[in-house]
Order: C-alpha cells, then structure tokens, then sequence
C-alpha cells in the first residue's frame, strides 16, 4: 500500500512529541517476544524486510492508528504468516498447531544468533552506471502505485539536489512485492523547505530522503 | 485528539495489554509447536537488546570521534567502518551514515514512513521516535518539535532533516560541550545521550555531569 496511513510527512493534528524519562526497552514482555518472533521468522528468508514494511501498511488506516507499534508487528506478522502459508488462519484461532509445520531453508538458532542482530547487507553489485552524480538536480516522480514505495507523498513531484551517491542496493518496490531485488542506484536528495512546504516554511530547513533512482528524473 | 494520540503511542493499558498478552503467547506456541522458532533464541535476542545492544554504544563511537579527529574523519567518511574498527562496540552492520552537528547546522533524523532507527548503535527505537507526533512533524515544523524536547536553536541555524526512507541509517554526532578539554574517552561518553545522537538534544554540558 503507497498512500496509505503509515506516510505521514507532514500531517498536522497528532499533537506534541512526548518523551518519556526514563523509557524501557519494552513496555510489555509481549513487545519483546514479538520483536523476538519477527527477527526469527526473517531469518529463513522467506521475505523481505520491504515485505514486512508492506504487511503492515496493508493494515486498515484505523487499525494502524489505534495500534502501538509492536501491535502493529505483531498483526503484520500474523498476516504475513498465513499469507505465506506457514501457519493457518484455523490455527490462530484456535491458538495452538493443529498440523506439522513446513520445511523453512534455516531456523535460527542461538548458534546463529549474531546473524540476526546485526544488519544485513543491500548494496549489490552493478554493470550500471548511476544517472546522477553529486551536485544534479533532480526532480522526484509523481508516483501513486497501489503496492509497496519508499517515496513519501510530500516528496513527489518536488525539485532536489543529489548530496550523495550511496551505492546500488535493493529496490524495495519490487522485493516487497516478490517481484525480487531489481537492484537501482540510491542517492541523498536534498530539498529546500519552501520546495516541500511552500513559501512560509522556515528558510533554515532543509529536508533530505533516501531516494532511489526509478523514483528520479533530472531537472 | 488526546485520544488519538495516546493510542499512537506503546502504552498499552486495559484490554490490549491482556488480549495482546494472550495473542502473543498463542503465536508463540504455534511457532515453537511447529519447529519455526527456538524459545531459547527469543530469548536471547530480547536479552541482546535488553543489555548489550544500546545507546552506550553509539555515545563510545562519538566520544572517540571527539577526541580523535582521525577517527572522526573515518566516521564521516565510512561510519560502518570506522565503528567496526573500535573493536570494543557490538557489531555494526551496512549503511552507517554519520553526521555532525556544527555551530551552523543541526541534524535531526526521523523516518516518516515507519520507523527506522540505527539499532545497532542506540537500541530499539523511544517511543516518541516511533509516534504519529514525530513522524508527521520532523519534516515540517522540526523547530516545535525541538521546543518539546526543551531545545531552541537561533533562528540562522539551518536545521537539516534525514528521513531515513531506505536502509542507510543515521548516527548524529552532537557538538563537543565546552569546558571538556583533556576529559578521557569515558568521561565524555557519559555526556553523550541517545537523544542528542538523534538530533533530539543537545550533549550533556560538563556542569550537568558534574550536577549528577
């Protein structure tokens, strides 16, 4: 889902940012163990971290909203779990196994555990030269595709410079869709506040996404 | 609004603590039923990030960076790198991207669209960074949302906001406090707080330390 609830650059009516002191790591011991569940069950490979992002964007715009962010995991996670055909929807129900599992490609053991904390790698290699280089301007497409983008809503359609080139990496449009990794290059594109948000924005701000190349046209 | 926003955040009171308590526990159950998970490994990975894995972590890189222009450079250059050359950090992985906060320009990072965070170097994300308040207004009105936090910067200083939309990840190295020369590495990662290497604070200054 692309212009859904979780791209919320720019919204108005949330209300302040209330820090809290002395914040937990977990609230709850639930939010710990379904942070636990969603790195295991990423482990065998079976999507991507873009595929994650998506099953919870797919989440209707009131359930996000009145979900905490761990919720939210954990509703994507089950999601993702059916979809795949790994658990059934029977069992959730039901709250226990009602038939052997399937053969995942590796499991994650506490042999294996570093691999699952530290972050894994998605620059890729490429015979591609990047379009762009440091100092272009650009122009950010106006895209409203129905899956899975990183290109927020109020960055499109907007004129930026490219600050840096960093590297090719995974495209997350494709492989959140299973579309594979349709690796592009990505560069830093910087905005101008008054760009983004018109001539009363604060002329010190400036604004800058992560922006791959399929997202831009020069300027 | 208040409504809405209290729901935006983790608090979770009431029914949801009880009914998410049950669900979490059933998907648990099913996943280790069916040979998916090893409990032991869940375990594991919540204890990592309970302990090891935290804002010290990030405050020893920027302590060093203080104190070592070489390392510093390396940092900007090449963060993953330069972390991973301490040796005495937890392990970080791809896309590091350090900035620094200089007498003009203050770096703020947020991600709008979910919300990716450095974990490796400060943890799991406060609560705040993952709420609709931040993630809405970073980008738009980042000065407000910095008077929350008790921050005010002049009016000339431009504020540069890194929305963290692919899988680079951004450390912000916050200005040296005054009044710290000749302080060793340890000390000054004391001053280093996991909101200023968000851009969400400033350091500790060596009055405060001194105050605790």
């Amino acid at each position: 889902m692309t212009n859904s609830i979780h791209d919320m650059g720019g919204m108005h009516g949330f209300g302040p940012v209330e820090p809290e002191p002395n914040e937990p790591v977990f609230h709850e011991r639930w939010e710990g163990r379904v942070f636990a569940m969603r790195r295991a069950m990423g482990f065998p490979g079976l999507w991507t971290i873009d595929g994650g992002r998506a099953s919870i964007e797919a989440l209707p715009p009131v359930e996000y909203l009145r979900s905490s962010y761990y919720r939210r995991w954990f509703l994507g996670l089950e999601r993702q779990l059916v979809e795949h055909g790994l658990v059934g929807a029977d069992e959730i129900a039901a709250g226990r196994s009602l038939r052997q599992g399937a053969a995942l490609a590796r499991k994650l053991t506490t042999a294996e555990l570093d691999k699952a904390l530290t972050r894994g790698e998605f620059a890729r290699p490429t015979n591609q030269a990047p379009r762009f280089k440091v100092g272009d301007r650009v122009r950010t497409k106006n895209i409203n595709p129905a899956t899975h983008t990183r290109l927020p809503r109020y960055a499109r359609a907007k004129t930026g410079i490219i600050e840096a080139v960093r590297g090719c990496h995974v495209f997350p449009d494709t492989a959140a869709i299973g579309k594979g990794e349709s690796p592009q290059w990505l560069y830093t594109v910087v905005f101008t506040g008054r760009e983004l948000w018109g001539d009363d924005a604060d002329p010190q701000l400036k604004v800058s996404i992560e922006a791959f190349e399929p997202y831009l046209d020069p300027a | 609004m208040a409504d809405d926003h209290s729901q935006s955040h983790s608090h979770d009171h009431g029914s949801e603590l009880s009914e998410m308590d049950a669900r979490v526990k059933a998907l648990e159950t099913i996943l280790t039923e069916k040979g998916y998970v090893d409990p032991a490994a869940l375990d594991q990975i919540v204890e990592a990030f309970e302990t090891r894995i935290g804002p010290k972590n990030g405050a020893r890189i920027v302590a060093r960076a203080w104190v070592d222009l070489e390392f510093k450079r390396r940092l900007l250059a090449d963060a993953t790198a330069a972390a991973n050359s301490l040796g005495y950090v937890s392990p970080v992985g791809s896309h590091l991207i350090a900035v620094e906060n200089t007498p003009t320009v203050h770096n703020l990072v947020v991600c709008t669209l979910c919300s990716c965070y450095p974990w490796e170097v400060l943890g799991l994300p406060p609560v705040w960074y993952k709420s609709a308040p931040y993630r809405s207004r970073a980008v738009i009105e980042p000065r407000r949302v910095l008077a929350e936090f008790g921050m005010t910067l002049p009016s000339e200083t431009e504020i540069r906001i890194w929305d963290s939309t692919a899988e680079t990840r951004f450390l912000v190295i916050p200005m040296r406090p005054r009044d710290t020369e000749g302080w060793s590495e340890e000390r000054l990662a004391e001053l280093v707080t996991r909101d200023s290497m968000i851009g969400a604070g400033l350091a500790r200054s060596a009055h405060q330390a001194a105050a605790k």
